[in-house]
């Protein structure tokens, strides 16, 4: 692990104590504390310098709770990490209580990235499942050690089972409750490692069928509390009118209508819009619609039409004459496609797509003096934390967030633009709180977008047909560029996401993978599966177009490819004996594909049919199956598994965001089409870990496979008419057909 | 001006524009958040309501004609249904970031009260417009099939 969490010197009160493991703290409080639903009860009791950062409370009562560092979108991630330290601490879980981390990277940033508080990437489990679960342990040896002696006993002769210790010669035991309250602190702490751990075969929760999401029966009665939700006392609502080119600014600002509109108290003039706060939502919205603006006309982002953008990335990445910046190389891949028998090119492209997650973006800020809170459904309290300092003019430390439940995230709620919103208003009406609420539309044509992207694949085959050069131009504009500008400039121009998962596990002798940047100023963001989402549509599809090539089945070629790694030999050997891949469908085709982004391996399989007159294809099933690594909650890894296939079905079909001129043409869920009940295919999900493996990213892991196996089984159905642009609309289909 | 509104069995009276959606009245004046805003346009579901038993979307229905009717919200649909849906949801573990869900347990409720063992087909047509951004839409369907077949065997 990468110490990049340092020791910090910290006083602590006479009921917690400090655990010192490796580079990390760890803290545990005991004693009573009455009150942990929300994670400002962890935060400093009294003035001064006590400082806790308990990851885990104890109370007399024997609750245990228990900090979820990460936040919950919908991922199960509330639940996965504190059964982490559950599992080790041997804590009976009905007695435990999740309680959200308050903003404090230092304490709570994940060690696997960066040190910072932000959830995504699939990061979160693989980033702190190793601290977490030392944090039980090590917690764990701490209760034995002062339930020895409160019982007189040697540490040695004490076991625990869920919640108690026991000491088995005698027949005595002890609740943790009772130790939490009885207990003298052991001095020196005991210290865990490895050692301390569990052996998989004596977990309790870990790989479970039977535990649940523990935020589920607050989303069945409406008692759940997203950001929109947040009620304050004395709240103003607030809306903000943005340019309709994004970096235009407003010039004239003609108000008067606007003030008119009853319970409207302010007008805030902004650099890039116009803020409106007032009384209610909807009067903010209709003096909103009643602002009359004239906007500047200076944004480059004017120049921006997609589909001519997509025209001219395709042509540079055919242009074999643009160098790009090497994104990965192993061995000379273009010398070694010169000298081939058999040489594939193809361009592979997708549209923008926007995230649209179901709660539309919003935060609630209350500024008062130098200090800030805010309540807001965020991915990155740190990120938040900074943009709401740089707004108010002072230091990240003095501005407090809480994390609410996230309505989707998506990588959507990483950005900080809806909290810069709340902030500028709450900093124009000091000491009472705001909430801004996106309108949908606003939601839809303000987005980060996927990047637009054209890909080039050129293969190498030798007379036999083996593979013996991969090259992989991949031509967009950057993420990191705009969101970590050092990251990207460390990187000497390449973007680590935007070309995430173009290097593969497949065994090739030369592979080349190249970034051409293309800088056109829409500010573009992390969607689902970011970079993978479309790297592997590309890789898997000329996977298939090699198979078609030597004539060989597309499985057979994986497994090929692939005979070094049991793992994904696994998935995809499961995975078409589910399917029944070399069962011929009348009118129905089947194509495969295979993914080991994000640490997980996943392989899917599509059944298939398509109206050849509309060019309209309907996805029938999708059989997953998915290893990753450890399947800490098995239940819950088959959800992340069909909410990736549908949305990947539903992105590679449907979604679609057209800018012309500058102007998003798509605002709601009208125009911009996302996948319904009635168009979702029937799934069937094995999850098969492997022992002994690391813990794997899941959230992610299903979308990438689902379009390329789509797409492969069109192909396979149609004799050859391959689909290389998504999404797949009627049209496109009918184009690709005809040719 | 002052509208009397049916909500959840308690009439409400409510100051405000008319025309102000449903939806905002829940929330924003009656404190009811569980129904949720997705889109404002009668889109996405996520806002439904019963309104006089029919399941509506909230965000389109203005103050004036709602407070005609009795409204019933998430935080208070009953009855064998109602718990049938909800048992079975948490039983499938069905919500994920959970934001829709609401709107789709409203639909669901009154496909059940209006027909005791729906089709895939029934499903389809009832719950297509919820949208559920997590995809949650395969559990969705096998809960609504577990709800009615728990009733049933109950009935």
């Amino acid at each position: 692990m990468t110490p990049i969490l340092q020791p910090q010197s910290r006083v602590l009160s006479r009921r917690s104590f400090l655990v010192t493991t490796g580079g990390l703290g760890i803290a545990v409080a005991f004693g009573s504390v009455p009150d942990l639903a929300s994670g400002a009860a962890m935060a400093p009791a009294a003035e001064g310098d006590f400082r806790p950062n308990a990851w885990i409370t104890i109370g007399v009562d024997g609750t245990v709770s228990i900090i979820s560092p990460a936040v919950e979108m919908g991922q199960g991630i509330t639940t996965t990490l504190p059964l982490l330290v559950a599992e080790e601490l041997d804590a009976d879980w009905s007695r435990v209580r999740v309680v959200q981390a308050p903003s404090d990277a230092e304490t709570y940033g994940n060690p696997g990235f960066y040190g910072i508080q932000l959830t995504g990437g699939s990061e979160s489990t693989r980033g702190y499942n190793a601290l977490l679960r030392m944090t039980g342990a090590q917690t764990r040896l701490i209760l034995l050690t002062g339930a020895a002696g409160v019982l007189n006993v040697p540490v040695g002769e004490l076991e625990t089972e869920p919640h108690r210790v026991l000491h088995p010669t005698s027949g005595r035991s002890l609740d943790y409750g009772e130790i939490a309250a009885r207990a003298v602190l052991p001095d020196p702490l005991p210290q865990a490692t490895e050692a301390d751990l569990k052996q998989s075969h004596r977990w309790r929760y870990i790989g479970s069928r039977t535990i649940q999401r523990i935020d589920v029966p607050s989303k069945v009665n409406g008692t759940a509390v997203f950001g929109i939700d947040v009620q304050l006392p004395d709240m103003l609502y607030g809306a903000v009118l943005r340019a309709p080119v994004q970096d235009e600014r407003p010039e004239t600002i003609d108000d008067a209508e606007a003030r008119d509109v009853p319970g409207i108290t302010h007008i805030v003039p902004l650099s890039y819009g116009v803020g409106i706060v007032g009384e209610t939502v909807e009067a903010t919205r209709r003096a909103k619609d009643l602002l009359n603006v004239t906007w500047s006309t200076t944004s480059r982002v004017r120049n921006y039409s997609s589909q001519r953008l997509l025209d001219e990335y395709r042509a540079v990445g055919r242009d074999l004459g643009q160098q790009g910046v090497p994104a990965h190389t192993n061995g000379d891949a273009e010398a070694a496609i010169a000298g081939a028998t058999t040489v594939i090119e193809a361009d592979y492209m997708s549209d923008h797509v926007a995230h649209a997650t179901m709660e539309p973006m919003n935060a609630t800020a209350l500024v008062t003096g130098d200090r800030v809170e805010i309540w807001a459904p965020t991915q990155g309290p740190t990120g938040t934390q900074g943009f709401a300092a740089e707004v108010v003019g002072t230091t990240p430390d003095k501005v407090k967030v809480n994390t609410t439940l996230l309505g989707g995230g998506f990588g959507r709620k990483a950005e900080a633009d809806f909290i810069i919103d709340a902030v500028s208003l709450a900093k124009a009406v000091e000491g009472r709180p705001v909430k801004v609420i996106w309108s949908r539309e606003d939601d839809v044509r303000h987005d980060k977008f996927r990047p637009l992207e054209a890909q080039h694949v050129k293969v190498g085959l030798d007379a036999e047909g083996n593979i013996v050069g991969w090259r992989h131009r991949i031509v967009a504009d950057s993420i990191f560029a705009r969101t970590l500008p050092p990251v990207f400039e460390e990187a000497g121009g390449h973007d680590d996401v935007v070309t995430e998962g173009a290097k593969f596990n497949y065994t090739v002798p030369a592979h080349q993978i190249e970034y051409l940047r293309q800088d056109n100023g829409l500010a573009i963001g992390f969607w689902f599966a970011v970079g993978v989402g479309y790297t592997r549509f590309a890789i898997e599809c000329v996977v298939d177009e090699i198979a078609a090539a030597r004539g060989i089945d597309p499985v057979a070629l994986r497994l090929e490819l692939l005979k070094d790694q049991p793992r994904a030999r696994k998935v995809i050997e499961t995975v078409a004996r589910m399917a029944e891949w070399d069962r011929a469908r009348d009118g129905r085709g089947l194509g495969v594909a295979y993914s080991d982004a994000f640490g997980s391996h996943c392989a899917q399989v599509a059944e298939v049919s398509l109206n050849r007159d509309t060019g309209a294809i309907r996805v029938h099933k999708v059989w997953c199956a998915i290893d990753p690594g450890v399947a800490i909650q098995p239940l819950h890894i088959e959800a992340m598994m069909m909410t990736g296939i549908t949305n990947g079905t539903g992105h590679a079909l449907f979604e679609q965001i057209n800018v012309v001129d500058g102007e998003v043409q798509e605002s709601n869920f009208d125009t911009y089409r996302v996948i319904r009940m009635s168009e979702a295919p029937e799934i069937e999900v094995a999850v098969v870990p492997t022992p002994g493996s690391p813990f794997g990213g899941i959230g992610q892991a299903g979308l990438p496979p689902t379009g390329p196996a789509i797409a492969n089984a069109v192909a396979r159905l149609t004799g050859g008419v391959r689909l290389r642009h998504y999404p797949f609309t009627p049209e496109r289909v009918k184009a690709a057909l005809d040719t | 001006m002052s509208y009397a509104i049916s909500v959840n069995g308690q009439i409400h009276h409510v100051e405000d524009d008319g025309q102000t959606p449903l939806l905002w009245v829940l929330r924003d004046t009656l404190k009811l958040t569980g129904t949720k805003y997705g889109c404002g346009v009668a889109q996405c579901g996520a806002c439904t309501v019963h309104v006089d038993g029919t399941p509506m979307r909230s965000c389109t229905l203005p103050l004036e004609v709602a407070s005609s009717a009795r409204i019933t919200t998430i935080e208070s649909v009953e009855g064998v249904e109602a718990q049938a849906i909800r048992d079975a949801w948490v039983a499938r573990d069905v919500p994920q970031c959970g934001f829709c869900q609401s709107g789709q347990i409203m639909s669901a409720v009154a496909l059940l009260r209006t027909l005791k063992t729906p089709t895939d087909r029934d499903i389809d047509v009832a719950m297509s417009g919820n949208i559920c951004r997590c995809a949650t839409y395969n559990r969705i369907r096998a809960a609504i099939h577990d709800a009615a077949a728990q009733l049933g065997a109950a009935r």
